[in-house]
């Protein structure tokens, strides 16, 4: 193809999507629409992963020691459990601070616990995270059947619950966007297919007149992608703006929302490449059937 | 410049539309197809720009083989082949000169080259002060003779007219003639299928007449030879 007739094409394009004012507006409000809802799922569906990350992470596995374990079986020990693959945090606590917490944790009762220290009755322990929170259970079996180990705890029965939880809240997010992709992609793409249905007869005299197929092709290809591109723009800049408001104005407690920045660049590049992907593939699509002239 | 050989056409619901059909139309010739509704001429006519795939036989357009050409040569056969119709099928979107030079661009021709041509062939037809219009905006027989300038733009060896005439008063109808006639003047062989027995018997031209898919008569300054 010559330069002059790219240039040819891009004019043509622009005459098309300016004269079918209409049907460039449908077009457009389809594919904003659509883009926008699935926008909004997808910030709230990563959200919600997010929310979910973040109670996960507060599952942890106290592993208590037996009583009489030397200082260098415990170094030995904790370089075991720091190497081992599962796991992603070790943290030694000594029975001295585990008394310690003890009596944060009993408050203005502490006092009840004085005294303890001369004949602590607590044993050394480690509190460990694992690489992958679904796992717990699973390490702390693991970890529940080593030598020096004598007891291992970490909060049995709440944290398969929050589990099921959070894999229901994952689940039902990536269905819905799933869902709502494909009725975007076929709204936009029948809107696409009805613009270029009402062209059907200029199509026909083009290839009367002895257009090869690829040079009536070029206009609908650069309008269908500019249709997508414009129609996901608008979502786009109307998330970023609704996000950012939400980011400065909404207080509730224990709900942290993503910060944008890294959020917005995955979110552009996905309704970027869905409004011009079904833009282009609507309009490609649609033509095909009138070039077996 | 079209050759057939016991063409057949059979349509997918069961109908002949042509069967052993034999005809040479030689260069520079002009050709009328007459016959009454629903004998063919339509498909005769159509099988020449390959709008239709013959069932059965040989067809041999400017060097082109009908039977076997490949899809994507198609484009290349019509760009030798000037088209024009009844009802004009002009783009309504575009102006007239749009309209014109969309046949060239689809050549990729340079712009200077498109608006030179355009200009000449325009004038050629009468239409010199009507560029800027659009199609709606002028009468039938000016709408055709858009046509036909976009069906000579690009010089081509032969042109198809389907009833060109067919939408036209008597009047207009002879101008659309005379420009014809001149385009056949000068070499480019013209195959017109017809219902306008005033023209036919008027200016007289090598005559085909198609009968429930059969070629029954073929004579030089022939007649309409039917009641209309």
């Amino acid at each position: 193809m010559k330069i002059r007739t790219l240039g040819r094409h891009f004019r043509e394009s622009f005459r098309n999507i300016w004269r079918n004012g209409w049907m460039t507006f449908a077009s457009i409000s389809t594919v904003s629409v659509t883009l926008l809802i699935l926008g909004v799922f997808v910030l709230l569906a990563l959200n919600l992963d997010n929310l979910s990350k973040y109670a996960e992470k507060t599952v942890e596995i106290r592993v208590f020691l037996k009583d009489g374990t030397t200082d260098q079986q415990i170094d030995q020990l904790h370089n075991r459990l720091k190497t081992m693959p599962e796991i992603s945090e070790v943290v030694f606590i000594p029975k001295e601070e585990g008394l310690k917490q003890l009596k944060e944790g009993f408050g203005e009762q502490g006092y009840l616990l004085e005294g303890l220290e001369e004949e602590n009755p607590l044993p050394d322990g480690f509190l460990v995270k694992t690489l992958i929170p679904q796992e717990t259970a699973k390490v702390a079996e693991l970890l529940s059947q080593m030598e020096e180990v004598d007891k291992v705890r970490y909060g049995k029965g709440v944290v398969e619950k929050l589990f099921t939880i959070t894999n229901i809240v994952r689940n039902v997010g990536l269905i819905l966007i799933v869902g709502l992709a494909f009725t975007a992609m076929f709204l936009i793409a029948n809107t696409i297919k009805l613009t270029i249905l009402s062209r059907k007869n200029e199509i026909e005299i083009m290839k009367l007149v002895g257009s090869t197929n690829s040079f009536i092709r070029w206009p609908f290809f650069i309008e269908g992608s500019l249709l997508g591109l414009v129609g996901a723009v608008i979502p786009l800049v109307l998330l970023l703006f609704g996000y950012d408001y939400l980011l400065k104005h909404m207080d509730i407690p224990f709900i942290m929302l993503l910060p944008i920045e890294p959020l917005w660049g995955k979110l552009t590049l996905l309704l970027l490449g869905i409004g011009v992907f079904i833009g282009i593939w609507g309009s490609i699509t649609s033509i095909r059937k009138f070039l077996r002239v | 410049m079209i050759e057939m050989h016991d063409v057949w056409k059979t349509y997918e619901n069961g109908t002949i539309a042509l069967q052993e059909i034999d005809i040479t139309i030689n260069k520079g010739e002009f050709v009328y197809v007459v016959g009454p509704s629903g004998a063919g001429k339509s498909t005769f006519i159509k099988l020449m720009y390959r709008e239709v795939k013959p069932t059965k036989g040989e067809i041999v357009v400017n060097g082109y083989n009908l039977g076997k050409i490949k899809r994507r040569q198609i484009p290349y056969l019509r760009r030798n082949i000037g088209v024009i119709f009844q009802d004009y099928r002009l783009l309504e979107s575009m102006t007239v000169y749009e309209n014109v030079a969309f046949a060239m661009e689809v050549l990729e021709k340079p712009v200077r080259e498109i608006k030179r041509r355009v200009k000449e062939v325009l004038y050629l037809v009468g239409l010199k002060d009507r560029h800027d219009h659009y199609p709606d905006e002028l009468s039938g027989g000016e709408q055709q003779r858009v046509a036909i300038a976009r069906a000579i733009v690009n010089n081509p060896d032969l042109i198809i007219a389907d009833e060109p005439t067919g939408n036209l008063d008597p009047d207009t109808s002879l101008e659309i003639m005379k420009i014809l006639d001149q385009i056949n003047l000068q070499g480019t062989t013209v195959v017109m299928a017809t219902h306008d027995k005033e023209i036919v018997n008027r200016i007289k031209k090598r005559v085909i007449a198609v009968e429930h898919g059969r070629i029954v008569r073929d004579e030089m300054k022939g007649v309409y030879g039917y009641e209309n």
